[in-house]
């Protein structure tokens, strides 16, 4: 597998890195361009815990290779907000202390990131369909799902 | 071993005896933070914010003056393991008398400096002061105060109406960088390092590792590969890159042939395989010698059980090692910098005086998982490459190589007398051991058991009582007239085994929890009623009906949302280790072709509550963690270990699976003993879900986990 040079947006910014075609994102991402909270969780795409977004949409980065986001635009959870000027979804789950150990936590603000990005209004089905790719071992569910409807406007009660 | 550890006699608490001196814990930083040290650390249970809130009020600064170190053997005092609900209540109120002695002793150099009696200097925002006069912060007093001196046990902490941080629900300064990108130890690098897998047998008792030489010289050559450690059965390898360890770690896993000497085991979801085992039995408690039959109206007996389970974090295992000459220093995210340090010691026979094992955030913790092993494994492989490296276990390494829960077979025996009152209560519970931490003199890590020569097995023994780990909580809190109580310890373990959130008492309170259920069935009597029947303790007593009467329990069940489905609800309660909090909890729950959670109600006694939020997040937690075991949750595993390698091996509950609603509610003593709560919903969550389904459509689960094969098949046996 031989090297060579891959563009693509990262955050916004311009980055290129010499690597394998086949090399999963990830790693690229987490030992290259400093770009830590993308987590590595399983490396078979079942946890979510290694989700950002490729184009506005949620990919898991553990089992998508360099190549096929050649040219393409990459967020991840450094790209939403900062402690000083968090993103609204980072906002909701601070508010909401919507977390324990916290690992599994940037890849499910990326997805409800994507998910608030939607022109239309999000249902209640979406974001379950949404978190249906991610897992949380502490059992944080109930604050993940409610700082999640708060960031997207949904019910708190849902039906 | 701390987890242990009880207030001396008359004297200083344990941990304060092993660690005296107030430089330990208290130092004044020369930038005007004051650096408090604990050796507690935080696992993803918001144990950081505890300490800061305990310490900010006995030093009488706010949080954001302390600049806090853990789990640092360098730096931090050795309080044993992170373990056993015992943090706040031991730890933290260790930390609390050191850090009243601190502000006790710079309460009497400002009254020197100041010329006035201590009881007149008053200390607030980090400043000692006597009304309209001259003002002294720790820093411009710390030359007037001895830390290294040893602690007198003169330190009086903050009465309840004193204290200002304590009781206030601090957002947890750690989700500031973990929510942002940083935070956890899987992000730290060290200059010039490696990064590093093992590749597991599937068992620790695997005979023979065979390596074909040439696939040995291949993968030497795969790219970036710079080290192939081979000892014995152990196997690890070190590459320039990570994509290129994990690649070479793939090609090795598929090529290498493990042999074992292996005997099939018949084992059934009963889990009563394990009574044929050869066991150590010993009487946990024995209480007159009454006969089952002495006065007996009606009897009881049943049969419970909880498989094996897993840790599965959601993040793997990590570390990170470096050599310098023979000094050595460790990351890791173990429940025990100390206890590591030691294994450490024993594992590369130096002394520990050279070894510095410094803790990092992990992953969600729940017990006796990978950690120790990654940090031993990530120190060989430093070694063996002479760089430093960083050692990630892989999905599959989490799930087969960490120590399982052990499973666990109760039976249950009991008689009611005439008017319906429990008269005699039997109760034997068999299990694999629940500790085989590094906290012993013989080496107990995995690379022990893999090197050559190996290290023998490490001898087979469970936490001693009170606590107690397989039998943990296997004494009921009820009245039950006479009570024998007994402990079958498996002395040849199928796996290996070690603590588990809650240990013993999940299993042991599910039995206990669901045989009460089930004699007030036998009795004919409401279980809320029941039970009360049998409680003398005014604290169950309390959690039992606030529960109850949260969830409206003396009121008609609401009707099933879900057409076509039956609703039910169930309770259970349990004081977990029969010392700590008390936990009630009851479940409403809808059941079609499989247990839909619907409502969920917990009732807490944690004595003194410090940090509210961190409580109810931890109840919360601990229902929907116990709520997956119960549900979901069954380790797969052969006469070849453990046999799930992925997420779809080992499903755990999902989003779309939690409750609608949960309510926590935190009773309120703030003159107690504050208790630790990562582990007292377990027991009660697992019965008041079997209680439900009972409720629900009569009929009772004791084997878990209840999923919905195992629904059907209790469908059709009714």
């Amino acid at each position: 597998m031989l090297e060579r040079i891959i563009r693509f947006k990262l955050n916004g910014g311009e980055v290129e890195i010499g690597a394998g075609p086949d090399t999963p994102l990830l790693y690229v991402l987490r030992n290259d361009l400093g770009a830590s909270g993308t987590r590595f969780g399983c490396g078979a795409g079942a946890c979510g815990s290694c989700m950002v977004l490729l184009d506005g949409r949620p990919v898991n980065s553990c089992d998508t290779p360099l190549s096929a986001i050649e040219g393409h635009q990459v967020t991840t959870v450094e790209g939403l907000g900062t402690p000083a000027r968090p993103h609204p979804v980072q906002q909701a789950f601070l508010e909401l202390q919507a977390a324990q150990c916290g690992y599994c936590i940037n890849g499910i603000m990326i997805s409800v990131a994507a998910l608030r990005e939607r022109r239309e209004p999000v249902t209640e089905a979406q974001l379950q369909e949404a978190l249906s790719r991610h897992l949380c071992r502490c059992g944080t569910h109930g604050r993940i799902l409610q700082a999640a409807r708060k960031a997207l406007g949904l019910s708190m009660q849902p039906a | 071993m701390s987890t242990l550890s009880i207030p001396a006699a008359g004297g200083l608490p344990e941990d304060l005896r092993a660690n005296p001196r107030l430089s330990q814990w208290v130092r004044a930083g020369a930038d005007g933070l004051l650096e408090v040290s604990a050796g507690k650390v935080e696992l993803g249970q918001g144990v950081w914010t505890m300490l800061l809130l305990v310490s900010a009020d006995e030093l009488g600064v706010t949080p954001s003056s302390i600049r806090l170190t853990v789990g640092d053997t360098a730096r931090s005092p050795d309080q044993g393991l992170t373990a056993g609900s015992l943090s706040t209540e031991v730890g933290g109120m260790a930390l609390r008398l050191a850090c009243a002695e601190v502000r006790r002793r710079f309460t009497e150099a400002a009254a020197s400096r100041l010329g006035v009696a201590e009881a007149e200097v008053q200390l607030a925002e980090g400043r000692f002061r006597v009304a309209g006069g001259a003002s002294f912060s720790y820093a411009e007093l710390a030359a007037d105060v001895e830390l290294e001196q040893p602690l007198r046990g003169d330190g009086v902490p903050r009465s309840a109406q004193e204290r200002r941080w304590v009781g206030m629900s601090l957002p947890r300064p750690d989700l500031e960088r973990k929510l942002f990108g940083a935070g956890f130890i899987h992000d730290l690098r060290l200059p010039g390092m490696l990064h590093g897998r093992v590749v597991h047998p599937p068992s620790a008792t695997v005979r023979t590792l065979h390596l074909d030489e040439t696939v040995h010289a291949r993968v030497l050559a795969m790219p970036g590969v710079h080290t192939l450690h081979l000892d014995g059965r152990y196997l690890a390898l070190a590459a320039e890159r990570e994509e290129q360890v994990v690649a070479a770690a793939t090609r090795l896993r598929r090529s290498v042939r493990w042999e074992f000497e292996s005997t099939p085991l018949e084992t059934g979801p009963d889990q009563c395989w394990l009574r044929g085992l050869p066991c150590e039995d010993s009487i946990v408690l024995e209480e007159g010698g009454a006969d089952i039959a002495d006065g007996a109206a009606r009897r009881f007996e049943a049969d419970y059980s909880r498989p094996f389970l897993a840790h599965a974090s959601i993040g793997t295992c990590c570390a990170l090692a470096r050599w310098e000459g023979d000094e050595l220093t460790v990351w890791t995210h173990s429940q025990g910098s100390f206890p590591l340090r030691r294994e450490l010691a024993r594992f590369f026979d130096m002394a520990v005086e050279r070894i510095t094992v410094i803790h990092a955030d992990g992953a969600g913790c729940y017990g006796h998982n990978g950690a120790d092993d990654a940090a031993i494994d990530a120190a060989i492989l430093a070694r063996a490459a002479g760089r430093p490296v960083r050692m990630l276990w892989s999905r599959e390494d989490e799930f087969a190589a960490s120590p399982a829960g052990s499973a666990m077979s109760v039976r249950v025996r009991a008689a009611l007398d005439a008017l319906g009152r429990v008269v005699r209560w039997e109760h034997d519970t068999w299990s694999q051991t629940h500790v085989q931490r590094p906290l012993f003199p013989q080496l107990s890590c995995l690379a022990s058991r893999l090197r050559e020569p190996p290290a023998p097995p490490p001898p087979v023994r469970d936490f001693p009582l009170p606590a107690g780990g397989g039998q943990r909580n296997a004494v009921p809190m009820y009245r039950l007239g006479t009570r024998r109580i007994r402990y079958h310890l498996v002395k040849a373990p199928v796996l290996r085994s070690s603590a588990l959130r809650a240990l013993g008492a999940f299993g042991n309170v599910f039995a206990i929890e669901s045989a009460m259920d089930e004699l007030a069935a036998l009795a004919g009597r409401d279980p809320l009623a029941f039970r009360l029947d049998h409680l003398d303790d005014a604290r169950a007593v309390a959690v039992l009906q606030r529960a109850a009467d949260a969830a409206g329990w003396s009121q008609d069940r609401a009707p099933a949302r879900r057409s076509g489905a039956v609703r039910g609800r169930g309770l259970a309660l349990a004081r977990y280790k029969n010392t700590g909090a008390y936990c009630a909890v009851v479940a409403e729950i809808e059941v079609t072709d499989r247990i839909v959670m619907d409502r969920l109600w917990a009732a807490v006694d944690a004595g003194e509550v410090i940090h509210p939020d961190g409580l109810v997040n931890q109840i919360e937690g601990g229902m929907l963690q116990a709520a997956s075991w119960t549900l979901k949750e069954s380790l797969p595993w052969g006469a070849e270990g453990i046999e799930a390698r992925a997420w779809e091996d080992y499903p755990i509950l999902g989003f779309d699976e939690a409750p609608r609603s949960m309510e926590v509610t935190v009773m309120d003593r703030p003159q107690d003993p504050p208790l630790g709560v990562g582990e007292c919903a377990a027991g009660p969550t697992a019965a008041a879900l079997a209680n439900a389904l009972y409720d629900a459509i009569g009929v009772r689960a004791r084997h878990l986990p209840l999923t919905p094969p195992r629904l059907l098949e209790l469908l059709d046996a009714g």
